[in-house]
């Protein structure tokens, strides 16, 4: 892919997003050399926009808006493998979290599978603060009707009931409104609404 | 032994087997679990992955609830292992964060507690205390023994070597079974992206099983709910998807552990899998 990038401008504007990410990261982003060994074990690169090392160099250009808006930071399954291996000891799942975290607070508009899996991760949440744990068959529901897929994994939810799998009711904490607090705080401390 | 225990939001539904086999192979190990009082998510993965705050709070709440106990702490799900470890790991290392966690979760927490994956707690026994109880040895049974991410990844929780861990793999030998070599022990299974992009998940997870099923294992053994549920409740489309014929069981480690250690089927939730287990237990004998 060859795309064009003003990069004079773009590091003029966006010096304080490079701090940002490396200080709410706490990873020394400066440090990568571009030796792409990340990309290299990525399981999921392959569906990725960027390659994991172009989503950390992007962020040493200072290419905001390019990368909060990419596909990658959201296809990133965290699981760690570009983090045990960086020979520069940057813990890029850790970027990738601090880069979500981001977008969301900034509410970019996400698209394709970015917003599908954006929107899986705010229907489990969901459940979580109403139940104080994950409600399976309700995030499953909300999540097939945001995306406009009713029937999606029918078949599973069947299967799934006749090996006692589902729950139709939420199992609840006791004291849950502890952990819905702890979400109102949260939000209160990002100073945006989720 | 006495372990406060985190049994994760899975327990009852996609991940049972994990906590009834665990809870049964304690039971008769003499491994003592007390279920944390009141306990609620860890945060798994959507937590960390949109709030850094989030994500550390929901496992520190946990963490504080097993510090009133005064036990050290374990849990069976990987990702819940691992999201308690790094809220512990990072509440430790940055008091600052510590303070703001505390005033988001209104308790208080100052790291103290130890938590180990399930794992870990089988794997520190004496030897003896397993292989004194076997009566059922698994002889005859190839196992691909699969660790997935988040016991082994990243380095401040990690269980065994990320790259070529051997930890379950000498478990389950030591009930003599043979694991086999193969590359895929520590690949990802695309995890959670299976709602949002399942076909991502399907050529990650259809990867695995070629990798397991060339190495000639019967089955697979693993330690963690989402591997189990990619692995064999997607078994079938997988199949479906790429034109193959896999039938390989997969299982966690504390199910072929019991086994062996004379637990009955039925109490290791055998019968709850998508992929028949039949053959595993013809094999077993």
């Amino acid at each position: 892919m060859s795309v064009a990038f003003n990069l004079t401008n773009s590091l003029k504007d966006n010096f304080g997003f490079i701090n940002n990410v490396s200080k709410e990261s706490g990873q020394p982003v400066e440090q990568c050399y571009q030796c792409g060994k990340c990309t290299a074990g990525c399981p999921v690169a392959f569906a990725m926009d960027y390659p994991p090392h172009r989503v950390l160099r992007m962020v040493q250009l200072g290419l905001k808006e390019n990368v909060l808006r990419s596909q990658a930071i959201w296809l990133c399954a965290g699981c760690s493998t570009c983090t045990s291996r960086c020979p520069r000891n940057v813990d890029l799942a850790q970027v990738m979290d601090c880069l979500r975290s981001l977008a969301k607070r900034e509410g970019v508009p996400l698209d394709d599978r970015a917003r599908d899996v954006s929107l899986f991760y705010d229907c489990f949440l969901n459940t979580v603060e109403d139940n104080g744990k994950l409600y399976e068959l309700g995030m499953m529901l909300n999540y097939n009707l945001k995306t406009r897929q009713l029937f999606k994994n029918a078949n599973t939810g069947l299967a799934m009931l006749t090996r006692n799998k589902i729950k139709f009711l939420p199992a609840k904490t006791k004291n849950r409104r502890d952990v819905a607090m702890i979400f109102q705080r949260v939000r209160e401390l990002e100073g945006k609404a989720r | 032994m006495r372990y406060a225990y985190f049994p994760g939001c899975c327990d009852h539904t996609s991940g049972r087997e994990y906590d009834i086999s665990t809870r049964a192979l304690c039971h008769a190990l003499d491994v003592e679990l007390v279920e944390i009082p009141g306990w609620s998510c860890c945060g798994s993965t959507p937590g960390h992955s949109t709030s850094h705050l989030l994500g550390i709070a929901l496992a520190a709440r946990n963490l504080a609830l097993v510090a009133e106990m005064g036990l050290d702490c374990t849990a069976s799900c990987a990702a819940c292992y691992q999201r308690l470890a790094m809220a512990n790991v990072e509440m430790q290392n940055d008091p600052r964060l510590c303070e703001k966690i505390n005033w988001i979760t209104g308790k208080t927490y100052h790291g103290g507690v130890k938590v180990k994956s399930i794992v870990e707690i089988i794997a520190e026994l004496n030897p003896e205390q397993i292989i004194s109880r076997l009566v059922k040895p698994l002889e005859n049974l190839k196992i691909a023994v699969y660790y997935g991410c988040l016991m082994v990844r990243p380095k401040a929780v990690q269980v065994d070597d990320p790259e070529n861990p051997l930890v379950m793999d000498h478990l389950l030998e030591a009930v003599g079974a043979k694991t086999v070599d193969w590359g895929s022990k520590t690949e990802c299974c695309g995890a959670s992206l299976a709602i949002s992009n399942d076909d991502v998940v399907l050529k990650l997870t259809s990867k695995i099983l070629a990798d397991a099923a060339r190495a000639g294992a019967d089955c697979i053994a693993t330690g963690c709910p989402l591997c189990h549920f990619n692995l064999d409740m997607r078994q079938k489309k997988i199949n479906q998807v790429f034109g193959t014929d896999y039938q390989l069981p997969v299982f966690y480690f504390t199910q072929l552990i019991g086994l062996a250690i004379g637990l009955t089927p039925d109490n290791l939730s055998f019968n709850t899998h998508f992929i028949d287990t039949s053959k595993v237990l013809e094999l077993v004998g």
